[in-house]
């Protein structure tokens, strides 16, 4: 079987045909430029996953919320859980750029990191 | 009167990247004028990732992108004037003068040997796609939006439409769902996206958003706030067909229909302006026609990646320190570069063939190609015809022309790039 992909790996966006056997495993990847399009073609057709990025509320800043993203990939099935549950987050000023918002998100093993500062008003 | 060697008009990554090159080739005395109260521009609210995978090598988010420029700051004895708005550009050769209003400083008027014009650039308005309804609450750019959900830290609303598929509309179609908005569908009056591939994947297909191709919002309905929508399909003249009309029911409209280079400042300073790029035309150093005025980033073209803006950034940096230490050539030599078959617009717009280093042309296609070939000549002379998979108009594509190259080319010629099929 052939799946037809575009690679999600950086905005080249190069498009990539993955040849899978019966059993769903990867036999052949074609269409990718870098090394980064092969572990994105396997990674989707066998677990595929997403980075996160979204705010969390923040308290004493200048600022309302303060940008995060996930410190690695998150499996896709479970992006919305995880942004849903970043709804509820708050935190307190200050934060610095890396600090651990949410230690391994719904028991994904992945962490919650801030993007931005937030300084203290 | 404030005197400094080197002024930088706008504090996003086009200017922060070329006030600190040309700090780095020797340039002593500048000053960067931002208008808003922070460095980093728009990518303070781009908190996606996606950025620095050319120049960092690793995925970063806008804000973290903007942070690694904002730190080497601290090095270096830039000045930086935040919440100052330029209000005019008066050139002069040499001793350009600047005029800047701030709460800080009042009217203060700068003299610059060089400047720099790292504007960026603006959405386009709803008032700019002459939409049949009313004009209620709930219709605003997707950018607009991103700032009030990923700065100002609230929602606009919770059934969304979109119309554009820009890369903005399809980030925000995204960010919403994960704040909780339904996104019915993102219409796109073309019949190809104008955003990045990987950005339909990954904005639209991972969350079941239908986009819509030759697709376009005819009416808006709504009194005080905007109830739904009216959309339909449109023919090959981009017409509406009235049958396929349909209403969809909504709060709230993004617009990402494109983004127009900011340049009031470069009009009313006596600046060419491009009819395509919609912004100045430059040289290779991203100088313009006015001698010691240079442009770079958004307000020079829109681009897609904020990697290419920091390249393009930073040659201008090093050409305005190569112009105030008085290295500039004095007697260059020009020559067009031209777009046909194809291919919209080409930057830099002409070269001086007297350059002493290789030179990339940035182009933009018309429409998607796939398997074409590029090719670029110069009169009789065929520089390179290199084979593409694909050409599409999202995506900026570049050809390298060597300085040995461009050196002997016809001083009464163009250089010229065109797609070939087949």
């Amino acid at each position: 079987m052939k799946r037809e992909l575009v690679c999600v790996a950086c905005p080249l966006g190069c498009g990539i045909t993955v040849e899978l056997s019966d059993s769903g495993e990867v036999l052949s990847v074609t269409g990718n430029t870098c090394k980064r399009g092969e572990a994105y073609a396997h990674s989707e057709c066998t677990n595929p996953t997403r980075s996160l990025t979204s705010t969390v509320k923040v308290t004493g800043s200048t600022l309302p919320v303060v940008p995060v993203k996930s410190a690695g990939p998150i499996p896709k099935g479970k992006l919305i859980d995880c942004a849903v549950a970043l709804r509820d987050v708050t935190v307190k000023a200050p934060v610095k750029i890396g600090d651990v918002v949410v230690k391994d998100i719904l028991g994904t093993g992945v962490d919650i990191v801030a993007t931005n500062i937030a300084e203290v008003k | 009167m404030q005197n400094y060697d080197l002024v930088v008009i706008g504090g996003g990554p086009a200017g922060m990247a070329a006030a600190l090159k040309a700090a780095e080739c020797g340039v002593e005395s500048i000053v960067v004028l931002e208008r808003a109260e922070t460095l980093g521009g728009i990518l303070e609210q781009c908190i996606h990732t996606g950025f620095g995978l050319h120049y960092f090598g690793e995925e970063l988010s806008g804000p973290e992108y903007a942070s690694r420029f904002i730190e080497l700051f601290k090095d270096t004895n830039i000045d930086i004037k935040l919440d100052t708005m330029v209000i005019n550009v008066e050139p002069d050769e040499g001793k350009n003068i600047i005029t800047a209003v701030s709460k800080a400083e009042g009217l203060v008027d700068y003299c610059a040997k060089a400047v720099i014009l790292a504007m960026g650039c603006r959405e386009r308005p709803r008032g700019a796609l002459n939409i049949a309804g009313t004009r209620p609450a709930g219709i605003m750019t997707a950018g607009t939006a991103q700032k009030y959900v990923n700065i100002d830290g609230y929602m606009p609303g919770k059934k969304v439409v979109i119309l554009g598929s820009g890369d903005i509309g399809l980030i925000m179609a995204r960010r919403m769902t994960f704040e909780g908005a339904e996104v019915k569908v993102v219409c796109e009056l073309m019949p190809y996206s104008s955003g990045l591939q990987r950005n339909i994947v990954q904005c639209l297909e991972d969350f079941n958003i239908p986009l819509r191709l030759s697709c376009t919002v005819i009416k808006i309905h709504g009194k005080d706030h905007l109830e739904g929508v009216t959309i339909a399909n449109v023919d090959e003249n981009r017409r509406p067909i009235m049958e396929t009309a349909e209403y969809i029911e909504c709060d709230t409209l993004l617009l990402s229909v494109g983004l127009i280079p900011e340049n009031e400042l470069s009009r009313s300073a006596g600046l060419q302006i491009d009819n395509i790029t919609s912004g100045p035309i430059v040289n290779q150093d991203r100088e313009t026609e006015f001698r010691g005025i240079f442009a770079c980033g958004n307000v020079l073209h829109v681009h897609d990646l904020v990697d290419y803006v920091t390249g393009e950034s930073q040659i201008a940096g090093a050409g305005a320190a190569k112009y105030i230490k008085g290295l500039a050539d004095n007697d260059p030599e020009y020559i067009n570069t031209k777009g046909i078959n194809g291919v919209r617009y080409i930057v830099p717009q002409r070269i001086n063939l007297n350059g002493d280093e290789d030179v990339k042309l940035y182009f933009r296609v018309g429409q998607v190609y796939r398997k074409a070939n590029v090719k670029v000549t110069c009169g009789d002379v065929v520089i390179s015809n290199k084979k593409k998979p694909k050409l599409a108009p999202g995506e900026m594509e570049n050809v390298v022309i060597k300085q040995e190259q461009y050196k002997d080319f016809d001083r009464n010629s163009e250089i010229v790039i065109e797609i070939v099929e087949g």
